[in-house]
């Protein structure tokens, strides 16, 4: 089984705080791993560093076998570094968040980003951007048309793939949640990711729609060939689809497994439920 | 069906600018009778470009810049420093005298073959835009990483340095320091006289206008867009925001010093007071009273603007006597107290400008007239 993403000790310090110490993930391709743990234990943070957003503290990315990002605590960083990991490393490389994209790893976020004044279909339409290859002046004078139709053909096919054909001419904020959501992932899709990666994407939903989200995940993985990463708080879902369970605490990993391993580890249930003082 | 009706569009929209283009041939056969006109609509031209430059920028990037008078200076002095007659050099620069290597370079081009001399302005129009993209493009590498209020102030304080650099003494030879520099001629005809100089600024700002809503419906324009509503997520779909903002801010840039070009070429005279902070403020009214994000609602605007300040209410700076009764405020400079009055009654009923974000479209227009009619048959 072959790795698509990894981290090496990654560890990321705001301050004094050490909001992910010492990460180390492996997630295999075609796989959905989940990264669970209360709130506050350093999850989207750890989403943010993977995607580009911050730049780590110390430790190291790799996605198909490139470094994509690496640094190691300076100036005063070093003299405040509090990870648990202390060897640093010696590289600094450092990749943007759209540069990141473009080597085939998209996101969604825990509180919804859609361009909301655009319409559906333009939210979807301007994620295929980022492969455009005319450049300014050929765009501008539509000499890119073969270009341009194909964009609009995929992401009307994308649109029709998730269930949004008929509301592609509304705006993204007319939407009703349920519907964001699935934008949201169609919008990361279109980037033509091989990672996926979704912070809570059943963050706000009820059962139903919860379930009807879990079978989508599992169905676009499959038929986009994609590996999923996924942050989420319900365990149906969590425990329904993944192949494979890191659990934080206080930025720190506290267990890996299977959904059954980690349902039956007592770390877990005490950072979940809390530790009984008697 | 849905190809029928762009097709429509098309017609009516190439029928209306025939139309306007033989009222401005109509103009310039009467133009000794129709000064005020003319020259409220060649002011509106200059201002409509500037204005959807403006708009490109702070409208559908999202940056607020205020740098509009300063690259509008870069072009109003490239231009008329490379288009006043070599015969009237001497005497603008009377003061100081002419820099040499600008005295050697106009010889040069008055002894180009006349086809040369013919297209020079237009060329002092590009160089002047061509300048100030490079300056936008060097300056955008530290600016554009700021956000918001911050990149306005920054931007803002370029638009002074450049003014303040314009009017220094150590480039009287060049800039003619605050004396400023005249004898500038007027637009130039097009096309061997096909179009007259009168309809030149139109013909300008109509290419000028068209690249840039081209440029908005490209896949660009829809970076841009996405840049403007949320950044981050923008970033997290792969669009480079520091590349896209660049583009965004060179491009807006060039078009100010064209529009500042034919500003000098409109005005005759032009010195660095000309391009003061208040000339960025008229452009940013213009902007926000036709709509942040409209194109259609910066050049309406700025021809409504552009009668409503020059021309209909000129009325108001006359002292008025009404049955031998003086009436009071009428005097010069009252029309500005009207004008401000005006401008907050417009912003109080169209919060988001005439046009909002929307765009003019025949289709709507008829729909408007449509609604409009089975009122009025009522009434009948």
């Amino acid at each position: 089984m072959s790795i698509l993403l990894s981290t090496q000790h990654l560890t990321m310090q705001f301050g004094g705080v050490v909001a992910v110490d010492d990460l180390n993930i492996n997630i295999p391709k075609g796989e959905i791993t989940a990264l669970i743990g209360p709130n506050g234990a350093g999850k989207t943070t750890a989403f943010n560093v993977i995607t580009g957003g911050y730049q780590p503290t110390n430790g190291r990315v790799i996605f198909d076998g490139a470094v994509i990002a690496e640094n190691c605590p300076r100036s005063k960083m070093k003299r405040i570094y509090n990870g648990s990991y202390t060897e640093p490393f010696r590289h600094t490389v450092v990749n943007k968040s759209d540069v990141i994209t473009r080597l085939g790893m998209a996101r969604t976020f825990q509180n919804i980003r859609l361009f909301k004044d655009l319409t559906v279909f333009e939210n979807v339409l301007i994620a295929k951007h980022c492969h455009i290859k005319a450049g300014l002046f050929a765009a501008t004078f539509r000499l890119n048309r073969g270009e341009e139709r194909a964009m609009s053909q995929d992401a009307l096919s994308l649109l029709e793939r998730v269930g949004l054909l008929e509301s592609r001419n509304e705006k993204a904020s007319s939407l009703p949640y349920g519907k964001q959501r699935r934008l949201e992932i169609a919008r990361a899709l279109a980037t033509g990711p091989r990672l996926l990666l979704l912070d809570e994407p059943a963050a706000g939903m009820n059962p139903k729609e919860t379930d009807e989200l879990s079978q989508f995940i599992v169905d676009i993985k499959d038929s986009f060939g994609l590996t999923v990463f996924l942050i989420e708080h319900h365990m149906n879902l969590v425990m329904d689809i993944s192949d494979s369970i890191y659990v934080l605490d206080y930025g720190k990993t506290i267990a890996y497994g299977t959904p059954a391993e980690v349902q039956n580890n007592e770390r877990v249930i005490q950072a979940y439920l809390g530790v009984d003082e008697a | 069906m849905m190809k029928k009706t762009i097709k429509k569009s098309t017609i009516y929209s190439l029928a209306a600018a025939a139309l306007f283009l033989v009222f401005l041939y109509w103009l310039d056969a009467n133009r000794l009778s129709q000064g005020m006109l003319i020259s409220v609509l060649q002011k509106g031209a200059i201002l409509a470009l500037v204005a959807t430059s403006m708009n490109l920028l702070n409208g559908f990037t999202g940056l607020f810049s205020l740098g509009q008078a300063g690259f509008m200076s870069i072009g109003a002095y490239t231009t008329a420093i490379l288009i006043i007659p070599v015969r009237s050099l001497d005497g603008v620069y009377y003061m100081n005298g002419v820099h040499p290597a600008i005295m050697n370079l106009r010889l040069l081009m008055a002894n180009s073959p006349p086809f040369l001399q013919s297209v020079y302005p237009f060329i002092a129009l590009l160089l002047g835009g061509a300048l100030a993209a490079l300056i936008a493009l060097l300056v955008g590498l530290a600016v554009l990483r700021l956000k918001s209020d911050y990149l306005a102030i920054a931007t803002l304080g370029l638009s002074e340095i450049v003014r303040a650099i314009f009017s220094s003494p150590q480039f009287d030879q060049i800039t003619n320091g605050s004396y400023g520099l005249n004898k500038i001629p007027n637009f130039p005809p097009m096309l061997f006289g096909l179009i007259p100089s009168l309809i030149t600024p139109f013909i300008i700002t109509g290419v000028s206008v068209a690249f840039i809503v081209l440029l908005i419906n490209s896949s660009y324009g829809r970076a841009f867009k996405a840049i403007r509503e949320d950044e981050i997520a923008a970033e997290a779909m792969g669009i480079s925001l520091y590349k896209h903002k660049e583009m965004s801010f060179v491009i807006s840039s060039f078009f100010s010093a064209v529009a500042g070009g034919m500003l000098a070429m409109y005005m005759r005279s032009i010195e660095a007071k000309t391009f003061s902070i208040t000339l960025t403020y008229d452009i940013l009214l213009i902007v926000v009273i036709g709509g942040i994000g409209s194109v259609t609602g910066s050049v309406v605007s700025a021809f409504l603007v552009t009668a409503a300040k020059e021309w209909w209410l000129r009325f108001f700076d006359q002292p008025l006597s009404l049955f031998g009764f003086q009436v009071p405020l009428f005097r010069t400079g009252f029309r500005m107290v009207i004008f401000s009055v005006l401008l907050m009654v417009v912003v109080l009923i169209y919060r988001r400008g005439l046009f909002g974000t929307n765009e003019f479209s025949w289709a709507g227009l008829i729909k408007r007239l449509r609604l409009k009619r089975p009122a009025k048959k009522e009434v009948e």
